[in-house]
């Protein structure tokens, strides 16, 4: 895997990782969070992480973010354990958008959070910046989902931060906040920043990401650029009825036939080109009905790139998720 | 304009802290806006105490016309109430913050758990003495206790001191327990200790193997020192030391269970 760039960075030797994580296990009781994982990510990168609900992305974030130990393997941020109070100035990290502390006024909580940095961005200026700046005087319990989002993202940016944190920033936001909140994240980025952020979406991934790690099942599946990683995920998914055999279709990746009344059976088909896929089978003859065509979901995705094991079971399965 | 962005690289970041003094205000001030925002959490730890008082104590004519006896209960239900609310804000509190999803964020800043734990007592302190007043002035109204300024004053000071092994004990049981666990366990130190300590009734009705470990516990070492305090009635000799053991034991106890913890527990 390429390392890409590690700059000088004041106070740290140089070719030290702003993060580094090396063959880390941890386990809650009997589930194995993690097993074996390794993640370098040097200074000035923007990494996606990318994997299921469970996959043991919060985990690694918390085991970063010094909240957690690992089993076995070690943990560093900036060459330093995170465990430690003081190796955490150079982090920023999103609170939970639930998780704001509902009596606290928007203005109280950038204070009360930025007051633990040496070096702060002005309160009014951080809330300016993501456009919440007349909610300065309202209590975080009165917000809106997507306000808090914006605060929660603005929070972890607070203390100008080397590296951040940011799990499922535009979790539940509309176009235009999520938007927003991009661009504040590609000018932290373009700052020098180092960025490593959890996501359901591919389209955020997509948008920020130059480095893209996937993990699953407490294992790191696949590291690799943005573009790489894209070639095996961007499928297209294809839902028809009809009575052919249409999951033996040029271009189908996989499929999933749904039982339905003799004559209707229900086909989810994956394929890199959907147009085509559309063209074979109106050129085939066969006949069809109720033709759907959309992105596969990331999770989707992560079951053609993750799934050979699971092969012999996806036929059988009933299609609808 | 680029408000936002990484460390300048002029300055060293890397050595830079906020010092821990600033912290701790920092941490005091905001527990403090957090909580007094909640009138009814305000409330309850007034309540309780003053009704305590006009059931157990005033309607006691022996006890309510005599000055020392009644400035002696006055004292012990201080107590009780400061005991209860360290125990109550603190064991409750501290386990039902950990499961808010905040605490991690809280967490994962550059501060290190003194400053969080330095507020909780301070704040704990603070909320117990609102707690006190109505005790103090329902004391004052209907019984004949009648401390001079300067006994209250030496009161009041030494039971913010007995409340940190309290407050420390909370904090401990906040951090080793979930809110459901930390309720029952809570009570059931909680009234154990304020009986054998002679807060509910007074030492010297208890036989002396009872008296032996009474004056072991820190309900009862707090108990004496705030009766000499107010009254000048002299504590007994190990007071200081035994409370100054269990602070020791409790803050060990405080500091191992939030060093353990890594917020919520799963499975």
């Amino acid at each position: 895997m390429t390392r890409s760039r590690v700059d000088h960075l004041p106070g740290v030797p140089d070719g030290v990782p702003v993060v580094a994580v090396e063959h880390v296990t941890k386990r809650f009781g009997d589930v194995t969070a993690l097993e074996d994982v390794s993640l370098t990510v040097g200074a000035g990168e923007l990494v996606g992480l990318l994997g299921p609900n469970g996959a043991g992305k919060s985990t690694l974030l918390s085991l970063v973010s010094g909240l957690r130990r690992p089993d076995a393997g070690t943990v560093r941020l900036l060459g330093r354990d995170p465990r430690d109070a003081a190796a955490r100035v150079p982090l920023g990290m999103t609170p939970q958008e639930t998780g704001l502390p509902p009596t606290l006024k928007v203005r109280e909580v950038v204070d009360f959070v930025g007051r633990h940095y040496p070096d702060r961005v002005a309160t009014g200026d951080l809330l300016e910046q993501f456009g919440i700046g007349d909610l300065a005087g309202r209590q975080t319990g009165s917000l809106s989902g997507g306000q808090k989002r914006r605060l929660a993202v603005a929070l972890s940016l607070v203390g100008r931060p080397r590296v951040v944190l940011l799990d499922e920033p535009t979790t539940g936001l509309d176009v235009g906040a999520r938007q927003a909140l991009w661009a504040a994240i590609r000018e932290y980025h373009a700052g020098g920043g180092t960025v490593l952020l959890t996501s359901h979406y591919l389209e955020e991934v997509q948008e920020l990401a130059q480095r893209v790690v996937v993990v699953d099942q407490g294992r790191v599946r696949a590291d690799d650029s943005l573009e790489e990683i894209l070639a095996q995920v961007s499928l297209r998914r294809v839902v028809v009825h009809g009575d052919g055999p249409l999951d033996e279709l040029p271009g189908v990746v996989r499929a999933e036939r749904a039982g339905g009344p003799a004559g209707d059976v229900r086909f989810e088909l994956y394929t890199p080109d959907a147009d085509a896929l559309v063209r074979e089978l109106v050129t085939s003859g066969a006949r069809f009905r109720g033709l759907e065509i959309r992105g596969a979901s990331l999770e989707e995705a992560f079951e053609q790139m993750v799934g050979p094991a699971e092969e012999p079971a996806a036929r059988a399965g009933g299609g609808a998720r | 304009m680029s408000t936002i962005g990484a460390a300048a690289s002029s300055r060293d970041g890397a050595g830079g802290v906020v010092g821990p003094a600033r912290l701790t205000w920092l941490h005091l001030k905001y527990q403090f806006l957090e909580s007094v925002r909640v009138p009814i959490a305000v409330l309850g730890n007034l309540i309780f105490p003053a009704l305590a008082m006009f059931f157990f104590v005033v309607p006691q004519e022996e006890v309510a016309s005599d000055p020392v006896a009644s400035t002696i209960a006055v004292a012990s239900l201080s107590l009780f109430a400061i005991c209860s609310a360290s125990l109550f804000t603190y064991g409750l509190g501290v386990a039902e913050d950990r499961q808010q999803p905040f605490d991690p964020f809280l967490r994962s800043l550059p501060a290190g758990p003194a400053p969080r734990m330095i507020g909780r007592i301070v704040n704990g302190a603070i909320f117990s003495l609102f707690g006190v007043v109505p005790v103090v002035l329902i004391g004052w109204l209907f019984t004949a206790a009648a401390p001079s300024p300067v006994q209250l004053l030496a009161g009041v000071g030494t039971l913010l001191l007995v409340a940190v092994p309290f407050t420390l004990l909370g904090i401990g049981v906040g951090y080793s327990l979930s809110a459901k666990a930390a309720l029952p366990v809570v009570q059931v130190i909680l009234f154990p200790l304020a009986f054998a300590g002679g807060l509910f009734l007074p030492p010297q009705l208890f036989p002396s193997w009872l008296d032996g470990i009474s004056m072991a516990t820190p309900t009862r070492a707090g108990r004496d020192l705030v009766v000499q305090a107010v009254t000048g009635e002299a504590a007994y000799s190990g007071a200081w030391l035994v409370l100054l053991g269990w602070t020791v034991a409790f803050a060990a106890l405080a500091g191992w269970a939030y060093r353990r913890d890594e917020g919520r527990r799963f499975r």
